[in-house]
């Protein structure tokens, strides 16, 4: 990266409400006293006065109007931005969809562009928009968040800053009308807003903003500024070899979930990552079936998520699978857990048995379906 | 996995009635924590009782040190404050006066404060018990740095040592904790050229992992209370906000490999390390002693050790991992190698099948 690549901060909340934008926009008027060219680039306010007055005195690059099926949507101006080439930029709601026929489908990436340009920028999300949490968010929430963050995104901004509220706290603003209107924040509690699914995600943004901290930790003072190792971690075991994991692609649905959590511990692990997919040869494997589209779109996931992809071919997924991983150094093998209703046919030379059979030089993780909800 | 709550005796019922009674009548607890000083806590804190006292709430402030920043000044000076008394050249708080005056919140600062000698409580943290004992609600802001259990960990970063402390058991009674988190800088002083630029810059890497400490210490906390109120509530759901490994050991295991590994996965993530091993009714010397090496091995990894009883060892793995949260298993390859030839009902392919939400970790012999 190129030392005139702007710099990223992300304010990193867990629920709407919980004082992101406030907190970002307290900070650009700070950066302005001091007499920093800053200019907001989107805003949303919501309503919330206090917020709104936030924003006085900053200059705001207005919107762009674009006509979509008749209604005409907002979206932030990114060519207004380059061209006004502000210091700083501040930009709200940071995993925001843009609408169909803008330059770039979301706003992370008309943030790069800024970024790339050389400017500065402040932005908000809240923790469940990180694409390896999904699954987990899910989980916690019943809810399925479309607009994610994938996590180099965030691993490449310069800084994450959690901005922390209790569940408590949080729920007396809703009650106050603080962050929604009234008949908006009834609904708002029925659903997401419940104390035990607040204070799960508040837990995950605690973890997440540690991780990101953890992980600009560099230690100035050794040749090449390396990253310190974890601070509990045993100094005097002999080195190991790096590791490796593999992501066993399917066409099986449950494979997005798997690429999450295999990415996740690759990046904990700080391990390489492969994403790994078999095509069966014989037919031509050109021909677009239901089952190669379905591959070919798990790929390109791994691939938008900075994973290393490869397709290969033989007539035996399993030995092609641990023939590439023992020639690629791998360590861990990330598979998928059957469907439910295949078990039955475990007994016949089953994908999952015949792996863990052969692979027994490295480890196997069976991953569990995160995306099961349960009720409460 | 939600199960029906269990069923409880008449005595368990009552005790713990009790315990919900004393809790309505003791005072909320409510904790800013910071990882520095210059982040702002003590702002954070009074600012808070500035709004509820607007909102119509009984504030006053019951500890401020006697010299403040301008912003805080202004905050301070739009709530009553019960002043600090002097005893023996220390400033101490003013219990007897608070509880007279008795408000409904009372703003606390400086919680690892040591009281005099012959005082009726030795430190701060101990006369902000008896307020909430009292019934009276508390926000309080701490620095780390004196947390009693992480004292050495942040001397090694600071080099600083400190002697008044606050425990940690009292910060996990605290109904509310909010961490004041700050990028480092804030807390720097501006302008660098040469030298100071190289101890900024030491500066900067002190603080992050000041910084890191707090926020794992908070997520700790928030997940205990996640975890209380879904015990209270009868809940064994598993959110899996933190990761909690289980290690399943055998005499015959792979021990040392699994363990490490579970370990630089509990390290990585911060999360638990549980090694468990399945009592078996006979087991042979031999085998009796290699399990002890192995659990000498998780001894030394700092894991907590659970020896599980069951005629099933599926179903009490199963059942530990659902009760405690788990969210990996860690187990070996069986020594029989003609198992996996009849894989439905082996005791492994039982536990894939069965561990819905907990990845299976398999280790090579």
């Amino acid at each position: 990266m190129s030392s005139s690549r702007g710099k990223l901060k992300i304010y990193l909340g867990y629920a709407a409400g919980v004082g992101k934008t406030y907190q970002m926009l307290e900070e650009a008027q700070e950066l302005k006293r001091h007499g920093r060219d800053i200019v907001i680039g989107y805003f949303e306010p919501h309503g919330r006065k206090d917020t709104i007055g936030k924003t006085e005195n900053l200059e705001l690059v207005p919107r762009r109007k674009t006509e979509y099926r008749g209604t005409v949507f907002e979206e932030m101006d990114t060519d207004a931005i380059l061209k006004r080439h502000p210091e700083i930029c501040v930009v709200d709601e940071f995993p925001h969809t843009n609408i169909p026929g803008s330059d770039r489908e979301k706003r992370w990436q008309d943030v790069q562009v800024l970024l790339d340009a050389g400017i500065d920028v402040l932005t908000t999300m809240n923790v469940q928009h990180l694409e390896s949490l999904n699954d987990q968010v899910w989980r916690i929430t019943g809810v399925r968040v479309r607009e994610t963050i994938p996590d180099w995104v965030m691993q490449q901004a310069d800084q994450v800053v959690m901005v922390d509220l209790t569940p408590r706290a949080l729920l007396n603003r809703l009650a106050r009308g603080v962050v929604y209107p009234p008949e908006k924040a009834m609904e708002a509690l029925k659903n997401f807003f419940q104390e035990s699914t607040l204070v799960a995600l508040r837990e995950l943004a605690l973890r997440q903003t540690a991780h990101e901290v953890e992980i600009r930790q560099v230690d100035y003072n050794s040749p090449g500024f390396e990253t310190v190792p974890s601070l509990n971690e045993v100094t005097d075991e002999p080195p190991r070899r790096k590791e490796s994991i593999l992501i066993l692609v399917t066409s099986d649905p449950s494979t997005a979930m798997l690429i999450r959590r295999g990415k996740r511990v690759a990046d904990y692990l700080h391990a390489d990552c492969f994403a790994v997919a078999v095509q069966t040869n014989g037919k031509n494997s050109a021909a677009a079936t239901p089952h190669s589209e379905a591959i070919q779109k798990h790929l390109n996931f791994a691939r938008n998520l900075h994973i290393e992809v490869r397709a290969l071919e033989g007539h035996d997924v399993a030995k092609t699978v641990v023939e590439f991983a023992r020639l690629n150094g791998v360590t861990q093998l990330f598979l998928a857990r059957p469907p439910a209703g295949r078990w039955r046919e475990l007994g016949r030379g089953d994908l999952l048995q015949q792996i863990v059979k052969m692979a027994r030089d490295m480890q196997v993780i069976i991953v569990a379906d995160r995306t099961q909800r349960q009720p409460r | 996995m939600t199960q029906a709550p269990k069923r409880r005796t008449p005595e368990e019922l009552l005790e713990q009635l009790q315990a919900e009674e004393a809790y309505e009548r003791r005072g909320r607890l409510k904790v800013f924590l910071g990882y520095a000083s210059g982040v702002g806590k003590s702002f954070r804190m009074l600012d808070e009782g500035r709004r509820r006292r607007e909102r119509g709430q009984d504030v006053i402030v019951g500890a401020i040190q006697p010299h403040v920043p301008q912003d805080i000044e202004a905050v301070l000076s739009k709530l009553p404050v019960i002043p600090l008394k002097i005893e023996q050249d220390t400033p101490v708080m003013d219990v007897e006066e608070i509880l007279k005056r008795h408000p409904g919140v009372c703003l606390v600062d400086g919680l690892a404060y040591d009281n005099p000698p012959g005082s009726r409580n030795r430190s701060r943290w101990q006369d902000v018990d008896q307020l909430l004992d009292a019934g009276i609600s508390v926000i309080t802001s701490v620095n780390i740095q004196y947390i009693d259990e992480l004292r050495e960990r942040v001397q090694k970063i600071t080099g600083k040592q400190v002697t008044q402390t606050v425990p940690r058991a009292f910060l996990n009674s605290a109904d509310e904790i909010v961490v004041v988190d700050a990028p480092p800088e804030m807390c720097m002083p501006h302008g660098q050229d040469g030298d100071a630029a190289a101890r900024a810059s030491s500066m900067a890497q002190k603080l992050s992992e000041l910084r890191e400490i707090a926020l794992l210490l908070a997520a700790d906390v928030v997940d205990r209370q996640l975890e209380e109120y879904l015990t209270r509530h009868g809940v064994t759901q598993s959110f899996g906000a933190q990761e909690r490994i289980m290690v399943c050991i055998t005499p015959r295991a792979n021990a040392g490999a699994m363990i490490a590994s579970g370990k630089r996965n509990a390290d990585r993530f911060h999360g638990d390390l549980i090694v468990a091993y399945v009592r078996q009714p006979e087991i042979s010397a031999e085998d009796q002693a290699a399990l002890d090496r192995n659990l000498t091995i998780a001894k030394q990894a700092n894991a907590r050790i659970e020896i599980l009883e069951g005629e099933d060892p599926v179903e009490s793995i199963l059942q530990f991992a659902r009760e405690h949260r788990i969210t990996q298993v860690f187990v070996g390859h069986s020594t029989q190698e003609r198992w996996w030839e009849k894989f439905t009902g082996t005791p492994l392919s039982r536990l894939i099948r069965r561990a819905n939400n907990i990845d299976i970790r398999i280790f090579p012999h």
